[in-house]
């Protein structure tokens, strides 16, 4: 479980979190909602450790990030995996290469255990026969697969994808979201997915956070966000027509 | 930011860099890598200009050297002297700025503004050790090796320049480079290499790792890196020529 607690970040003097709560649970996949500039990313690496917050804390399983030394910090980023929103695929390195990557600096197992290891996550992810291919030769939707396998190739205990649906056809984005709740369902981890788009947010939102302006205006269910009169929410969640009359529908229903 | 600013981040850099590798067979790797692309591919073009400088300098002391009073070997003697002295440490160096230098910063600051350094962080990798240790050991111990080459070649494309224009002969030409044999200026110019090659690799690397923005701003970090490369180049230069011979 992710806890945070009165996360504050700004920069140059400009306030960018101000002051976020907010519980991840183990196995369920949350989704952070907002517009852009409303601070999503800020707040994802905010608990990634790549921005050092001004206040509050980020505790994962009891392990408050701020009281880490540079070691342990280092010790706790090994459970966590990362889906950059680009993939962030090492380009010198081949598929197979990219995925071992962190199993090859982290452990000490022989080349046929971690190809094997490799070997099982690509075929998770339904990426086999591209073991040598390299990131330039890969299309946007094999690249965040790679990305997905070389986060959960150490079997990490708290999964992190910032956008990972953009620049993807709506099938393949499709594909990438069951694929992420599948993987959260089957190894128990706890998965907070930055994004705009709305049907990952209907699809897989176990839970949302809505943020605007830095601040967290709403927190529930996709079942809720149906029902919410929230204004912020409906009027970004429901800005497009097929939105409005799918929620009609829903509370019709 | 400031110039101070700049120099405090640098060193703090540094602090970082010069931690024990994480695992000592991915570190091997890299190294390897690196001297391949700092160190290999650069023998193509110090050769080259090493060769074409000591052609030139040889006919110019030769063209300039007309009284009769002045010793034959002198031009083997200067040519000698100038490759050993300043272009085979200097002038390569400033050229390996250039060609290196660019690459490093340009191959750096891609992987910060595409976050492959984010990633390497998030995995709870010391980004820094990871990317640069291994290019300033490739370049500590393999520069100084390109710097001799560069001194022999720019010898031998002396002598071959006088056996092409006739401008002198090849027995002058080689009593005036074993003439006064110093070993310490040898010394000199690898003692020299050696610090260049350090700022060739970590000057680029502080200019690519801290990019901000996109691929304009890595090709803005790239041209600063060079210039910034050869700048402290020629300053350290002046510092140990002041040191090492004054």
């Amino acid at each position: 479980m992710i806890e945070v607690k009165g996360l504050h970040k700004s920069f140059y003097g400009t306030a960018v979190l101000k002051g976020i709560d907010a519980s991840f649970e183990r196995g369920k996949t949350s989704l952070i909602i907002g517009q852009s500039g409303s601070g999503k990313t800020v707040f994802l690496k905010s608990l990634l450790g790549l921005h050092r917050p001004e206040s509050g804390s980020v505790s994962f399983d009891g392990r408050i990030s701020k009281d880490l030394n540079e070691d342990d910090k280092r010790q706790l980023r090994q459970d966590i995996g990362m889906v950059f929103q680009g993939s962030a695929l090492f380009d010198s390195l081949t598929v197979e290469e990219n995925v071992m990557f962190p199993i090859k600096m982290f452990t000490s197992q022989l080349e046929p255990d971690m190809l094997d290891r490799v070997n099982v996550v690509l075929k998770r992810v339904n990426l086999e026969n591209a073991n040598k291919k390299f990131p330039a030769e890969l299309s946007g939707g094999m690249k965040k697969r790679v990305a997905i396998a070389r986060a959960i190739v150490m079997n990490p205990k708290y999964l992190f994808c910032d956008e990972p649906n953009s620049g993807l056809d709506p099938q393949t984005a499709i594909i990438i979201d069951n694929l992420i709740q599948e993987i959260t369902d089957e190894y128990q981890i706890t998965t907070v997915i930055n994004t705009h788009d709305m049907n990952s947010v209907m699809e897989i939102g176990e839970k949302i956070i809505f943020l605007k302006n830095g601040v967290k205006q709403w927190e529930g269910t996709n079942k809720e966000m149906f029902k919410t009169d929230n204004k912020s929410v409906v009027d970004f969640v429901y800005s497009s027509d097929l939105f409005k009359k799918v929620r009609q529908l829903y509370v019709d229903r | 930011m400031n110039y101070i600013e700049h120099v405090g981040k640098y060193f703090l850099m540094l602090r970082q860099v010069f931690k024990k590798p994480q695992k000592g067979n991915v570190f091997k790797d890299a190294l390897f890598r690196e001297v391949e692309d700092l160190g290999l591919k650069s023998i193509g073009i110090v050769a080259f200009i090493a060769f074409f400088v000591g052609g030139v300098v040889s006919i110019q002391t030769a063209l300039n050297v007309e009284n009769p009073l002045i010793p034959k070997y002198l031009v083997g003697f200067a040519t000698k002297r100038s490759m050993i002295l300043e272009f085979a440490p200097t002038f390569a160096s400033i050229i390996l700025a250039g060609k290196v230098g660019s690459f490093i910063t340009s191959s750096i600051g891609t992987m910060r503004v595409t976050e492959q350094i984010d990633a390497l962080e998030v995995m709870g990798i010391n980004s820094l050790n990871y990317l640069i240790l291994p290019k300033i050991i490739a370049a500590i111990f393999f520069y100084p090796l390109l710097v001799f080459l560069a001194m022999f070649l720019g010898i031998f494309g002396g002598w071959t320049a006088g056996m092409l224009t006739g401008l002198f002969h090849s027995i002058d030409y080689i009593a005036g480079i074993q003439l006064d044999f110093d070993p310490f200026l040898v010394q000199y110019a690898i003692i020299k290499s050696t610090v260049f090659a350090f700022v060739i690799a970590t000057v680029p690397s502080y200019h690519g790792y801290y990019v901000k923005g996109g691929a304009l701003e890595v090709g803005r970090a790239s041209t600063q890196a060079v210039v910034w490369t050869s700048v402290m180049i020629i300053v350290l230069n002046y510092f140990l020529t002041q040191m090492l011979l004054g």
